[in-house]
């Protein structure tokens, strides 16, 4: 393939991660919620599998894949099935307005296009433009953990924002070694299990799964 | 100096004015098989045309020059920016001295003084109309503008006979920004031309109407150039939009024979644009008012993005 | 070389097995005596190899996938003794918790294993050599804490477990990203793959790595690992944390795993000291650490809950330690190396001796805690004893590294000794303060006696006061060697 029209193809891919990241920010509906992830997820692996045939390296195929299964499928499953049992209320209240949180977004990707400068000088890489987009999504998901009231979507949030760190693994260096990945990918693994587990014990707990209940812990006066 | 320019210029504004009530029939033709209904038939905004056009005008008594004004301004923008706008062919003597700014100012104008032709005579409809015809513009104007930079700095100029220019010459690549200018430019487009989801432009209904309840007072040939305004508005974005994303077909420079070409591209996309209005208007709800802001406020998102998109990724 | 791998081999592999083996028999009888049997001979297989060290010097293992030095050897015998002591603390203390009804059974399966797999993941991140992995072992070791919090399942507990892993998960993806960055710095000068992560191969070319991209991903990798040791205004999470667990995993928690992240910061510090050449990276940690100890000294005034405040004073110490580290320098390390020892065995001996405390009044309120030294002298001697160490008091251990920090600040750093001293001293008027009250006056109506677990506060503590008064010749010479490997 020409080179410049896998960079092409890579930017696409890298705006239309940017997009999902963007549309789950203000998505009210937690199915549409996850089909986003979902989707995140697919542009994510599929990235990964083009910048691995590019580059030659193999692992990427590996890492490909493990995304795919992960990402794609296991996770949105896993959430499909606990929004099924807990019977979740299907829309999610947020702290700041929508139209507030996209202009907070759009500051966040000009702000980590700044920071991520240094490292763009240096890079020799095809992909060394799609690290600001990698970490605006990082950060991206962590405005979304922050703005949302419900535990569900600060899972969402805290998983977009894993995904933003594959990417940036990939954009940055190709993709960290394999060992690596694969410990990441187990780390992710446990914590959706553990999420999972966390859900219920909330949901029996609390009655609902809305993050301000749980606000008792504080220093008294 | 040669004279096919003006000629291709008249040419184009003939087919603006003539064609596009014709493009609002399609839509109405696509929209009724859509949903079951037998439909009036293409020509049928010619006929109301006719109609409006022997009726006598019935003015209130408190109307001002303004409320008189106000159709012959609106059809008179409408038509130079089909002066503007390349439809048939990028060899345009107006192009020089317009881009796409020009543009999206006639808009505003038109869009002023509907707005105050609809608080002209007092009513309350008449207000409101206007009022949640302005929130929509406040919101929508900056998307729009930003959509459209963002197609300028991909091909370096604000004027469209450039870009279609560029586009041709094959410099112009598909990027990640033009697809979410794209994006932006369509939901715009929904808002300006009052489309569902933004605006019902079938309803009767006082209280969900917006552009209709401005005009609510005019009759007779006033209403009836307001009217064909309107259609025109409708068939200027979508050309707009073809100009600026899709614009294989348009005559290059002094191609007088090239023209019939164009202008049968120009029937077959209009055609796919119309039938793919109809699938939006059909597939979604018109929204509440106060959703409108998320919705405006998607498209500017999209067109920022877009921008940024641009100097991150290209 | 063969016998770094043996130990190597148990100290990593004995607490594996040891999970799995109590996933499925840790709510028997013995369950609690086979845990302080795989906890011991973790420990023995930790002196062993620190022996190892001390005669031969740092050395690889494993095909270079393992790194053992001063530095960390030492933290491993740490982590494996006060994990020892906390397994026999825990079987009187879990005992009593389960016929309180806190606990049932399937709980106590998943208490001991969980309680193996997080001295595995400490270990392994101590004694890795590759950078990545060594952030792997960090989450697994949250990870493996996140449920413990919430062992008890009440409104409080859950609440906290989530905090817990919401912000130190976010926290720990920032770190993720500024391993990246490193990385990618490494891979220009030591090529791609699983080399350009190994810490040796990268304290080789730090004077190589580009210093931009150092500062960055130092930023990041402070904000991750920074939040696990809890350094203000990260620390939301830890008092919640720590206060609401069974109060041995408050023990591992706050004496252990602080002290594993924060040596995860000191180990990139170096890296990025070496590519900047500049003390950027140390002001930052300075800064950082002296906010901590401000903020949790003058939070210490406002606790009513007892664990939590001594978590507020884990954060204050972990301050210190930061902030020494920062000013960098032979005296301040090596104060920062002791200071973390000593905090270690007296913070642990505390939350032993406050365990014991609520668990005979059966609240944790400091309000309703009172007449500890009649009640049951070794835990009211201990917790006073305890405390008079924590704050700083002479002969205990704490003073001297306090005193050899402060010393530092006052040569290298002097604008910010009067800082560091009002810390200090609201702390110690804080905790003196609360502390009083609870250990004399009469037994309340709502005292239990109870047995206690006597070995394990009693060593801690005599452990602080040792070496308070003497450090050993062979630790001397250890703190030394870490010093110099972290210049």
């Amino acid at each position: 393939m020409e080179l410049t029209t896998v960079a092409h193809i890579n930017s696409f891919l890298a705006a239309l991660v940017l997009l999902t990241a963007f549309g789950m920010l203000v998505q009210k509906r937690i199915y549409g919620l996850i089909h986003l992830f979902a989707w995140q997820g697919l542009f994510l692996s599929l990235n990964t599998a083009i910048v691995g045939y590019v580059a030659g390296k193999h692992h990427l195929y590996i890492s490909s894949l493990l995304t795919l299964s992960l990402k794609v499928i296991l996770l949105p499953y896993i959430l499909h099935v606990l929004i099924h049992r807990l019977k979740i209320r299907k829309e999610v209240e947020t702290i700041v307005n929508i139209p507030m949180t996209m202009l907070i977004g759009i500051a966040l990707v000009i702000f980590s296009y700044h920071l991520t400068a240094p490292v763009r000088e240096l890079s020799t890489l095809i992909t060394r433009s799609t690290l600001a987009i990698a970490l605006a999504t990082v950060m991206i998901g962590l405005l979304m953990m922050i703005t949302r009231r419900h535990a569900v979507t600060q899972i969402i949030g805290f998983l977009a924002l894993e995904n933003g760190l594959f990417f940036a693994a990939t954009s940055a260096t190709y993709g960290m070694p394999l060992v690596v990945e694969l410990g990441v990918a187990l780390d992710i693994l446990i914590a959706a299990f553990i999420f999972g587990i966390f859900f219920f014990h909330i949901h029996t707990t609390f009655d609902s799964l809305d993050i301000e209940q749980m606000a008792r812990l504080r220093e008294e006066d | 100096m040669t004279v096919v320019p003006y000629i291709i210029e008249l040419l184009q504004i003939g087919v603006l004015i003539g064609l596009a009530p014709a493009f609002v029939g399609w839509v109405r033709m696509v929209k009724c098989w859509a949903q079951g209904r037998r439909s009036a038939g293409l020509l049928q905004p010619y006929r109301d045309l006719a109609k409006l056009f022997s009726k006598d005008v019935l003015l209130a008594e408190n109307a001002s020059w303004i409320f008189r004004f106000t159709p012959y301004l609106v059809f008179g923008t409408a038509v130079l920016a089909g002066g503007i706008i390349p439809i048939l062919s990028i060899d345009l003597p107006l192009a020089p001295t317009a881009d796409v700014i020009v543009i999206v100012a006639l808009f505003a104008i038109a869009r002023f003084f509907i707005a105050l032709a609809g608080m002209d005579i007092g009513t309350a409809f008449g207000g409101m109309g206007s009022s949640r015809e302005m929130m929509i513009a406040s919101l929508a104007e900056p998307a729009m503008l930003m959509a459209i930079f963002t197609v300028s700095l991909a091909n370096r100029s604000t004027s469209l006979s450039e870009i279609i220019q560029v586009i041709y010459s094959g410099q112009s690549v598909i990027r990640p920004s033009l697809a979410f200018a794209f994006l932006a430019f369509v939901l715009i487009a929904l808002a300006e031309t009052g489309r569902v989801p933004v605006d019902n432009p079938a309803t009767h209904l006082e209280l969900t109407m917006v552009h209709e309840a401005m005009i609510l007072e005019y009759s007779g040939r006033h209403l009836a150039l307001i009217e064909w305004a309107g259609m025109m508005k409708l068939f200027l974005f979508t050309s707009l939009g073809i100009a600026a994303f899709a614009p294989w077909g348009i005559a290059a420079r002094e191609e007088l024979s090239a023209v019939p070409l164009a202008l049968l591209y120009m029937i077959i996309k209009f055609g796919v644009v119309g039938v793919a209005i109809v699938l939006i208007e059909t597939g979604l709800a018109k929204m509440r008012l106060f959703r409108l802001t998320e919705f405006l406020g998607a498209a500017f998102l999209l067109a920022t993005l877009g921008m940024l998109a641009f100097f991150i990724l290209d | 070389m063969a016998d770094t791998s043996i130990m190597l081999l148990i100290l990593l592999g004995v607490p594996l097995v040891c999970a799995a083996a109590l996933a499925f028999a840790g709510d028997r009888k013995f369950a609690p005596e086979i845990n302080i049997l795989c906890s011991a001979s973790t420990f023995a297989a930790g002196l062993g190899l620190a022996v190892e060290v001390y005669m031969q010097g740092p050395m690889l293992a494993g095909g270079k996938f393992f790194f053992v030095d001063a530095f960390n050897v030492y933290l491993a015998v740490l982590t494996s003794f006060v994990s020892m002591t906390t397994a026999i603390f825990s079987r009187r203390y879990m005992r009593k918790e389960r016929e309180h009804g806190r606990v049932g059974h399937r709980r106590m399966r998943f208490y001991h294993a969980m309680f193996q797999m997080f001295i595995f993941a400490m270990l392994l991140c101590l004694l890795t050599n590759n950078v990545g992995v060594l952030w792997i072992a960090m989450e697994l070791a949250t990870l493996s804490t996140v449920l413990l919090v919430s062992l008890y399942r009440t409104p409080t507990a859950i609440e906290a477990a989530w905090k817990y892993f919401i912000l130190c998960g976010v926290g720990i993806a920032q770190a993720l990203f500024g391993t990246v960055l490193l990385y990618f710095a490494a891979e220009k000068v030591l090529g791609e793959g699983g080399e350009a992560l190994l810490w040796t191969n990268l304290s080789r070319v730090s004077g190589h790595l580009e210093p931009t991209v150092l500062s960055l991903a130092f930023v990041f990798l402070m904000v991750g690992y920074g939040t696990k040791v809890g350094l203000v205004p990260l620390h939301n999470w830890l008092p919640d944390a720590h206060s609401e667990g069974p109060t041995p995993i408050s023990a591992v928690l706050s004496g252990l795993l602080l002290n594993i992240a924060l040596y995860a910061l000191v180990r990139c510090k170096v890296l990025v000291d070496g590519s900047t050449q500049s003390h950027h990276a140390g002001d930052i940690m300075m800064g950082f650490g002296i906010l901590s100890i401000l903020v949790a000294a003058f939070s210490l005034l406002r606790q009513k809950d007892i664990k939590r405040m001594f978590s507020y004073s884990s954060i204050e110490h972990m301050g210190i330690a930061t902030f020494a580290f920062g000013l960098g320098g032979q005296l301040a390390t090596f104060g920062a190396l002791l200071h973390m020892l000593v905090h270690s065995l007296a913070k642990s001996a505390i939350f032993f001796t406050v365990g014991h405390a609520s668990q005979m009044h059966k609240t944790q309120q400091m309000d309703r805690i009172r007449g500890l030294f009649r009640g049951n002298p070794l835990v009211g001697w201990g917790l006073m004893f305890g405390v008079l160490a924590i704050v700083g008091m002479p002969p205990f251990g704490i003073f001297t590294s306090e005193f050899l920090i402060l010393t530092a600040t006052i040569k290298d750093a002097p604008l910010w000794t009067p800082l560091l001293l009002l810390g200090l001293g609201v702390a110690f008027a804080a905790l003196l303060r609360k502390v009083q009250p609870m250990v004399s006056g009469e037994i309340p109506p709502n005292q239990k006696p109870m047995k206690a677990a006597h070995l394990p506060v009693m060593l801690h503590m005599a452990l602080v006061l040792i070496i308070g008064l003497y450090i050993p010749d062979f630790l001397n010479q250890w703190f030394h060697t870490a010093v110099g490997l972290l210049k």
